[in-house]
């Protein structure tokens, strides 16, 4: 095609070959690093989100007779508490069915002492002073503790930030690998085409018309290797997703990503093709630099 | 127009290839320079093509000390300045068309009109049949002209040659030299690098001498039998 090609082959480098797979690698594992760190993000949000404005009240485990009592001293002291909105007892099928993920169906007869639990909304703004609430619970039925959940929530927090650190962490290395991969194939291509970039040079080219022709090369084989590990990464994503599904809703997060998360992972790609144009872009000026 | 001033010249830390150079070139004035093989020729040539920095002295090319000038204004200088390579150096992946219009897509000129220019100029050189062809089908005096073609197509003010006749027969050494001299009545100052001695008393032109990177000249030519250009 006249004039459209590029005036150095910079597609017959071996090493250029292997950029795109390359590229895809990179895509595939920041893609995997970004999913993990959203999904788990958003399952941390649901988490506080769903136990926000809500307090367990456990009830050590005891025959019928002596829950059922204890249910009708704890219920009315909850439900005259300042800032509890509503206070209802849990029964055994609804206890049982939350135990089900860890211990499986049918846990729920006698041979299982189990803990009474009631589940209390309270207000988010002025809510029950809970130590008093505590204490006052506690004479009434000695064993009884109330879990506001904040305890476990605060470590599943920690837990996710450090997960997401540990995420950033693995981006920020990739692209590091990406950024000195992406140096080596550039230099070995500069010294490949020594001679034909030193004719353009010769010819009145300056410095910017030889890093385009290395960065339209670039941006081809990134693309073609961002589409690769975006499409790889969605298929490992869909596919955790129906695993993650099937081991069960309680136990892990669900990794089903929101349209804006997809989005979101839809830029890996170009944030990748970006960054290899860049570091070719300087690649190829720092070296263009030792001619005259 | 060019001026070289106590000019010398070394690759890296070696001894200096050339010494004390002085001599000027005038606006459309047509030279040879000769000397022997490794006498210099080629690294004045490239002094000239701005390839290479001198070690010290002066040179002043298209009213500007090139020494001072700054990588944009080298770029523009270089455009201004055709070079025929002694081993062509004609891009193997490109059509002839496609080298032949390099000087131009790297001027970023409309590609409809570079492509017309580029048709026409290899007709002059009698290649208008090879213009798709790859220069690796092509004979050492084809693509010698395609080198040719390449170098004038923006018509530069200064077109240099480094031994243009180093690879073809006489027949054609002559008529690239009848080119050469067509470029030079158009206005285009000509250096032409060669150590063919019949070639240069064919022709009328002063002769730049190098011996042992040390230049004499610019001495008339003296041939008997000279040769209008």
């Amino acid at each position: 095609m006249f004039l459209r090609q590029n005036d150095l082959a910079l597609n017959s480098d071996p090493a250029r070959h292997l950029m795109p797979w390359l590229v895809a690698m990179i895509v595939y594992l920041a893609g995997l690093s970004l999913a993990g760190m959203m999904s788990l993000a958003s399952a941390v949000e649901r988490w506080d989100n769903g136990l926000k404005g809500t307090v367990t009240i456990q009830v050590p485990p005891g025959n019928s007779r002596v829950s059922g009592d204890a249910m009708k001293k704890l219920l009315p002291i909850l439900r005259n508490t300042p800032g509890v909105i509503a206070a209802r007892a849990l029964g055994k099928a609804e206890t049982a069915t939350l135990l089900e993920p860890w211990l499986g169906k049918g846990v729920g007869g006698d041979n299982l002492p189990l803990p009474r639990l009631i589940d209390v909304k309270v207000r988010t703004n002025i809510g029950p002073d809970l130590k008093a609430l505590a204490n006052i619970l506690s004479v009434a039925v000695p064993g009884t503790v109330i879990d506001d959940h904040q305890k476990s929530l605060n470590r599943l927090i920690t837990f996710a930030k450090a997960v997401e650190l540990v995420a950033i962490a693995i981006v920020l290395l990739v692209a590091l690998a990406a950024v000195v991969t992406i140096v080596f194939i550039t230099r070995t291509g500069l010294a490949i085409h020594h001679d034909g970039i030193e004719l353009l040079h010769l010819m009145g080219a300056q410095d910017g018309y030889v890093s385009r022709q290395f960065q339209a090369e670039a941006l081809g084989l990134g693309l073609k290797g961002g589409a690769i590990g975006f499409g790889l990464t969605a298929i490992t994503v869909v596919a955790l997703s129906h695993m993650a599904g099937a081991v069960g809703a309680g136990l892990l997060p669900r990794l089903n990503l929101s349209l804006g998360q997809w989005l979101a992972l839809a830029g890996v790609p170009l944030g990748i093709t970006a960054i290899v144009m860049i570091t070719t872009h300087v690649t190829v000026i720092s070296d263009l630099k030792r001619l005259p | 127009m060019i001026r070289f001033q106590n000019v010398g010249m070394r690759y890296g830390l070696g001894s200096e290839v050339l010494r004390n150079v002085n001599f000027d070139l005038q606006l459309g004035s047509f030279h040879f320079l000769s000397g022997i093989s490794g006498a210099g020729k080629s690294s004045l040539l490239k002094l000239i093509y701005l390839a290479h920095k001198p070690s010290h002295g002066q040179i002043t090319m298209f009213d500007r000390d090139v020494t001072l000038a700054n990588r944009r204004e080298l770029a523009v200088m270089r455009r201004k300045i055709g070079v025929v390579f002694q081993d062509f150096r004609l891009f193997d992946h490109l059509s002839v068309i496609d080298n032949v219009a390099l000087p131009l897509k790297i001027k970023g000129e409309d590609w409809d009109r570079i492509k017309i220019h580029a048709a026409e100029l290899l007709g002059w050189v009698g290649l208008r049949d090879c213009i798709d062809a790859s220069p690796l089908t092509l004979s050492g005096g084809q693509k010698q002209r395609v080198a040719i073609a390449r170098a004038v197509i923006s018509r530069p003010e200064i077109l240099l040659a480094d031994e243009p006749t180093g690879n073809v027969d006489d027949s054609i050494a002559l008529r690239l030299l009848r080119l050469f001299g067509e470029l030079n009545r158009l206005g285009t100052t000509i250096l032409i690098a060669t150590h063919n001695e019949n070639l240069m008393e064919r022709f009328d032109h002063p002769r730049l001498h190098l011996a042992d990177g040390e230049l004499s000249g610019p001495f008339l030519g003296s041939s008997q039998h000279t040769e209008s250009t």
